[in-house]
């Protein structure tokens, strides 16, 4: 799966190299920023700290 | 001219154990897919517990820190104007059940009604108040702490209830666990700064909605305290009992207490 990738991109090593580098700064962005906290949201659904609820 | 080029790439037979080398193996495809799954979990927790509580803990303290120095700035008017017997001398108010201590009416749901600062969670440590527990105010960039509806407001004779997450969303009372009996709390509201003591904690399950009462835990008392009731969870990361912290207010002041001066404004 990950070595198909490595063959797809094009260029010397440092060019996918730089590729991958970009492509994993783009999934993480995105994990981070809407991913995760739809997760967060779905998983922590009680209102921890507060009594009652 | 067709041979030619054919001579110019790698052999037949290299290139035929190059693309065996290449086949795609169900188990390869399996076992990268799972090792992925496990780095997003791993990923997913970090995330929530050091980069999330980071960045909201950093949001939380300065949205807090703003408000209070609008506050302070807005107040010297107010100071000036402040003749009620009790705020004269050092701007100090005694605060027995009978004193004139200014107490806001309370607010509609989510708008903001006081600042804390609790020096043992630390010195730079504080936090926006808003009116509600729900996770729309606790998980807020520009709160953490939310105020049990009904409950008295800051300054007031009974319970001023509040609720923040232990951890995770800015982990605002994950220190809660740190206070020692005595220990300053204060809120600042645009009226001027509470000073509440640490009194005790208690450990209760998470539906002892009692320790909201106006005096805690006794249903139907009469109360003569101006009491802070601060509820988390407990232990830290888990949500299975509610560690509630009481304080007493001691004093109010128009002007900042010299233990966080440096902090508002």
């Amino acid at each position: 799966m990950y070595a198909a990738l490595w063959r797809i991109l094009p260029g010397p090593w440092w060019v996918r190299l730089l590729i991958v580098l970009v492509l994993l700064a783009a999934v993480l962005f995105v994990l981070f920023e809407w991913v995760f906290p739809l997760i967060d949201g779905i998983l922590n659904k009680n209102e921890e700290g507060t009594v009652g609820t | 001219m067709v041979r030619l080029t054919r001579v110019s790439r790698p052999n037949d037979d290299s290139a035929a154990r190059r693309d065996q080398r290449h086949r795609v193996s169900f188990f390869g495809v399996a076992g990268e897919v799972l090792v992925t799954a496990g780095v997003l979990v791993l990923l997913f927790i970090a995330w929530q517990n050091v980069f999330n509580t980071w960045l909201l803990n950093g949001q939380q303290n300065g949205a807090a820190a703003q408000l209070g120095k609008q506050w302070l700035e807005s107040a010297p008017s107010r100071g000036g104007a402040a003749s009620s017997p009790n705020a004269a001398a050092a701007g100090q108010a005694s605060v027995g059940p009978d004193a004139n201590v200014p107490v806001e009416s309370e607010p509609g749901n989510k708008q903001t009604i006081a600042v804390m600062y609790v020096p043992r969670f630390g010195t730079s440590w504080k936090r926006t108040i808003r009116e509600g527990t729900g996770l729309d105010v606790l998980n807020s960039s520009q709160a953490g702490i939310g105020h049990y509806a009904s409950t008295a407001m800051p300054g007031g004779v009974g319970n001023f209830a509040v609720a923040a997450h232990d951890t995770g969303y800015g982990s605002t009372f994950l220190r809660m666990q740190n206070l020692r009996i005595g220990d300053k709390i204060y809120v600042q509201t645009k009226d001027g700064f509470y000073t509440y003591a640490f009194r005790n904690y208690q450990y209760v399950q998470p539906n002892e909605v009692a320790v909201l009462d106006p005096v805690p835990r006794q249903q139907g008392a009469q109360a003569s305290d101006r009491l802070i009731t601060m509820t988390t969870c407990n232990p830290p990361y888990h949500t299975v009992e509610r560690l509630i912290s009481y304080g007493v207010l001691e004093s109010f002041s128009t002007t900042p207490p010299a233990a966080i001066a440096s902090e508002v404004g």
